[in-house]
């Protein structure tokens, strides 16, 4: 008892450390950096209307780009785990390379696919269109990664127990399917959202950051640095991590909520 | 309603569930598919519900052909052996599924799932949700919500497999109670062969996706048809190709000349009846049951040499 009570405070003291090394300290340096100039510097800081622009741009589209995911990831994820096809490990292991990709090798090829000279036709740089894009292509793994555990455990009788009652396919999906996999779908989206809303690496090449059209807020941060304004850059940082948290957790609770009785 | 099927078949990939298995359900009987693991049982019960597609073979319910219905039209009530209920809604909104689905009105479904709820004795849970129930009352809800659509037959998938001892005995006595009262034809799959002849009317014995029999329990214990039947439907000692049910075995108090002499190996005291472990003069292990009373009479006990008389073994043809 009293070793496993010892090992229990020594791994406390460790995960304080690290997390304090790794996270706390940064915040809070961050948030003293926004601070030196009192609160009436960061108000101007995060009122100047190209910091406006570049933080509505980034609140804006990342939610698109999380409602996009929520749908796709979730048929993803169905695909991968209820149907059978040839290839289907290979398909599922490329659901990793965004993650497994730098981000600025991503804006590269997004860049020379969907660019000046596009191999396919298609070209987007320099437009709100390439944010999407390359979002998109760097959140796709969270929704399909966190439905396809909760979809594999799911039990298929439930949807059999539903039809045999009378429920043909659409009111099966509506009433049995998604209330169960919404928990999984909500936190795959919180992750999504929080990570679309700090992407830098694959949007700094394909944007071309043209102020108030598709300038976003950690780009706008890299460029206030570059300029040697760090109190700005470190007010819009705050303005783009308070929303990220406060997201994070409204969708960390809304999915609890949902999964009370679910799991 | 009356539930035939006639000639099914059906394999998945190289293994062959059913093969050519035709059953009649009367009209308001209650029949139990009883076989091992992998005798075609559930297989064939999920094609009467329309859960699986017959290979070959028709399914026809009240006299109506529905083999291409699919199960959501073919009006019937089906319980999974682990219920699966839905369990994001309440017991309440479980019962109330299949009613919604089919828009009735509020105050039907509201009715309608107040007297189940009472029928399956839950009254008062109606706001819990499942992960709140015990076994048996995740059971009971599964019926209540297969029975709120009036289903025209009742297919139950081995369910009382999952509780315990004491529980599965309740819900049996309670299963045939209820079928007493409201005579939905109904098909449940076992595979305890106690079970279904506590319960059911009838037996189908299924084994290697074939039927071996058919009949009332009492014709199956007195009159097997073949080996797998008689070894199958209660306790069995195989003798060469003869086969003698333990309670058939005599253990005599003195040798008349029809006997042969046995060592008794192990005397087990279970209540009521005692088991006897023998050993024959030719080694061949048998068992033989008797009342408490008779092992008490007999002085039975380890190590004992007695005479036993074994009649009627029954010799089945190859």
């Amino acid at each position: 008892m009293v070793g496993a009570r010892g090992g229990s405070v020594l791994g406390k003291g460790l995960l304080g450390i690290y997390l304090s090394v790794l996270v706390l300290l940064p915040v809070a340096a961050l948030l003293a950096k926004s601070g030196t100039g009192g609160t009436s510097q960061f108000w101007r800081e995060i009122s100047n209307p190209e910091a406006v622009a570049a933080i509505k741009l980034t609140l804006i589209i990342s939610a698109i780009v999380v409602l996009i995911n929520a749908i796709f990831g979730t048929i993803i994820a169905w695909v991968l785990v209820r149907d059978e096809f040839p290839g289907k490990r290979i398909v599922n292991a490329l659901i990793d390379l965004p993650f497994a990709l730098p981000t600025i090798v991503a804006g590269v090829v997004l860049l020379a696919l969907y660019g000046k000279g596009s191999p396919v036709g298609i070209d987007v740089a320099f437009t709100r269109a390439a944010i999407v894009l390359a979002l998109l292509f760097v959140t796709l793994p969270f929704v399909v990664r966190s439905v396809q555990p909760v979809l594999h455990e799911l039990d298929v009788s439930m949807e059999e127990a539903a039809e045999s009652l009378g429920a043909g396919p659409l009111t099966v999906l509506r009433r049995i399917v998604l209330p169960s996999l919404a928990p999984a779908i909500i936190s795959g989206v919180a992750l999504s959202f929080a990570r679309a809303v700090g992407e830098f690496g694959s949007l700094v090449l394909i944007t071309g950051n043209l102020p108030f059209k598709t300038e976003v807020g950690s780009v706008y941060v890299f460029g206030q640095i570059q300029n040697e304004n760090l109190p700005a850059a470190a007010a819009v940082s705050v303005v783009l991590l308070v929303a990220a948290l406060v997201v994070l957790a409204a969708l960390t609770l809304l999915s609890r909520w949902r999964s009370k009785h679910v799991l | 309603m009356a539930i035939e099927a006639r000639h099914v078949s059906k394999r998945f990939g190289t293994f062959t569930a059913l093969d050519d298995v035709s059953v009649t359900v009367d009209d308001g009987a209650l029949m139990a598919l009883l076989g091992p693991s992998g005798s075609g049982k559930s297989t064939l019960l999920r094609i009467i519900a329309g859960l699986e597609t017959p290979d070959e073979g028709e399914v026809v319910i009240g006299g109506e052909q529905v083999t291409d219905t699919p199960a959501r039209s073919r009006g019937v009530g089906f319980v999974f052996q682990h219920y699966a209920p839905f369990k994001h809604m309440t017991v309440h909104d479980n019962v109330a599924f299949g009613l919604s689905v089919r828009r009735r009105p509020k105050a039907e479904i509201e009715a309608r799932v107040k007297e189940l709820l009472g029928l399956v004795r839950l009254d008062g849970l109606a706001e819990r949700y499942p992960s709140q129930l015990s076994g048996g009352q995740l059971q009971r809800m599964a019926l209540a919500r297969a029975l709120a659509v009036q289903p025209k037959v009742l297919l139950l998938d081995e369910p009382f497999g999952a509780l315990d001892a004491q529980v599965r005995g309740e819900l049996r006595e309670w299963l045939r109670r209820l079928h007493e009262e409201i005579h939905v034809t109904t098909i449940f799959v076992t595979h305890d062969q106690e079970e279904a002849m506590e319960v059911a009317e009838q037996i189908v014995v299924m084994n290697k996706g074939r039927i071996e029999q058919t009949g009332t329990p009492r014709d199956l214990y007195e009159s097997p048809s073949n080996e797998f039947v008689m070894s199958f439907i209660g306790p069995v000692n195989r003798i060469g190709d003869a086969y003698v049910r333990p309670h058939d075995v005599e253990i005599l108090a003195h040798d008349d000349g029809s006997a042969t002499e046995a060592l008794i190996k192990r005397v087990v005291h279970l209540g009521f009846e005692v088991r006897v472990e023998l050993t024959l003069p030719d080694g061949r292990d048998i068992s033989a049951q008797v009342t408490r009373a008779n092992a008490a009479e007999l002085e039975l006990h380890e190590g004992q040499i007695l005479p036993v008389r074994l009649p009627r073994p029954r010799v089945f043809a190859a």
